[in-house]
């Protein structure tokens, strides 16, 4: 009894907090990006800028990061990867919760659809992600393009089911039903009354994806079926780092890591903190 | 009119709510249905009014099915009137998403003409079922369903919204169905009543107690 008036009291001041932290990360993870995409004009051409007499440098004052096995600086080369990736990851993401959002509302409008939407989510979570994103990515030839396809393509279902259950509770809301009954078409109430309950969903859906698909993009660079090597790309560095692991050059693999696993875990913190604001 | 023929219904694996009901609305005629919680008055509406779809039976209009598609000439006003209404909505685009009523007309249902720049969360229930009742009378209406509607009205605003709805339904000839735990309401508002009990309907006589428990307040 008194853990919950305690509770009772305590809550309502907390209350504001979510959305507090959810504009705190949102600011911190905009700041960044506008920072990643701004230093890609400051690099110019450095990251692909070769100095041999400078190969495999340790990080230094000279060479912040240490340079790779043709003298090309690690700090540029992990700063244009996570440029890359990042807008891989957006196309992606937002490809892939256009799909979701698409099949979702059709699903919403008759039962035969909503089977066969459901049929497709099942039999896409049936077949393992990165060999289904493996075949698609080498199926259209590899590159940038190849690798956003891929990851748009497997990356819908999780999303698209939580849309369709979240539509088909919708649809039978009264404030729906009643709109029906007013003689509103399927489109008007599929688009002013369910839609815009969704965008929130989607919003914190799509952030959820995003760092996936990085993570999936940087896999299939790595395995040789995505990005061409000349790009540098989180997984093309992380791959040729591989080579050199074995000769204690351990900072080709940790920064481009590293850089990855902050940008995958600030974007991570972000959607659960919207979730929790939203 | 508005008739239902041999309606039975029950929710999937439950037993069966309403056996065989017949009832006819007709046009600018006031029904009231009574009954205990959980006997299928509001199930008994919705039917009607086409929410739900009847395991046997037919609810007809005119001789012919309800119309599938455009407005609706049988409308249901529920039970909660915040479910109603769309919280992203303001209250003038949830009245006007239906039909324009005049100011008059908004007068006569007590709506305030500064409810309408507001959302719905910043009115009372109250004040709600107004604009939905408001809103269910749009032209091209003609049989209403109001499920409980004034239960959240204090009984000065409860007078005047069953006044005007009764001078707008004795214009417009209007059947209206007014399900209510109200006996004493239905008793004033409705020359025909029944009583819906065991999933069937009974008439009531000008004698209630015939079809309530007489221990029951009225």
């Amino acid at each position: 009894m008194k853990q919950a008036q305690l509770r009772h009291y305590i809550q309502p001041r907390f209350g504001t907090q979510p959305r507090l932290r959810a504009a705190f990360s949102l600011s911190i993870t905009i700041l960044l990006v506008i920072g990643l995409v701004a230093s890609q004009w400051l690099l110019g051409d450095s990251p692909q800028q070769m100095q041999f007499d400078a190969r495999l440098a340790p990080p230094s004052g000279d060479h912040w990061l240490g340079t790779d096995a043709l003298g090309r600086e690690l700090w540029a080369r992990t700063l244009a990867g996570l440029a890359l990736s990042f807008w891989v990851g957006c196309l992606a993401a937002l490809f892939s919760t256009l799909i979701a959002l698409s099949l979702a509302a059709l699903a919403s409008m008759s039962r035969r659809l909503d089977a066969l939407v459901s049929l497709l989510i099942d039999t896409l979570l049936s077949v393992p992600h990165l060999i289904l994103l493996m075949l698609i990515a080498f199926a259209l030839g590899g590159g940038t393009q190849a690798v956003i396809i891929a990851v748009a393509v497997t990356h819908w279902p999780s999303l698209t089911r939580v849309l369709r259950a979240e539509l088909l509770q919708l649809r039978q809301a009264p404030y729906v039903r009643i709109s029906q009954a007013l003689g509103k078409s399927r489109w008007f109430v599929l688009y002013s009354h369910m839609l815009p309950h969704l965008l929130p969903h989607c919003l914190v859906g799509a952030l959820l994806l995003f760092p996936h698909a990085i993570l999936h993009e940087a896999a299939l660079t790595f395995l040789g079926f995505g990005l061409s090597p000349s790009q540098p790309a989180i997984g093309v560095l992380l791959a040729d780092a591989m080579r050199y692991l074995s000769g204690g050059y351990w900072w080709l693999g940790v920064f481009p890591g590293l850089g990855l696993l902050l940008m995958v875990l600030g974007f991570e913190r972000l959607a659960s903190h919207l979730r929790r604001a939203l | 009119m508005l008739e239902a023929r041999q309606l039975s219904f029950q929710f999937a694996s439950n037993e069966p709510l309403i056996q065989s009901v017949s009832l006819t609305l007709k046009a600018g005629e006031w029904v009231g249905l009574s009954g205990d919680s959980g006997a299928g008055k509001s199930t008994l509406g919705k039917l009607l009014a086409g929410y739900l779809t009847p395991q046997t039976g037919e609810v007809c209009l005119e001789g012919t099915a309800l119309p599938k598609n455009g407005l609706q000439p049988v409308q249901w006003l529920p039970q909660s009137p915040e479910l109603a209404v769309n919280p992203r909505w303001r209250v003038g685009k949830i009245l006007r998403e239906a039909w324009r009523p005049s100011e008059a007309q908004q007068q006569a249902f007590g709506v305030q003409p500064h409810w309408l720049s507001r959302y719905p969360q910043a009115l009372s229930g109250g004040e709600l079922q107004r604009i939905c009742v408001l809103r269910a009378l749009a032209p091209g209406v003609r049989f209403l369903i109001a499920d409980e509607i004034s239960t959240m009205l204090d009984p000065i605003t409860q007078v005047e919204l069953w006044r005007a709805l009764k001078k707008e339904a004795e214009k417009r000839q209007f059947g209206v169905l007014v399900i209510s735990h109200d006996t004493a309401l239905l008793e004033r508002l409705c020359p025909q009543r029944y009583h819906l009990s065991g999933g069937k309907l009974k008439q009531c006589s000008e004698q209630l107690e015939q079809c309530s428990d007489p221990l029951l307040p009225r």
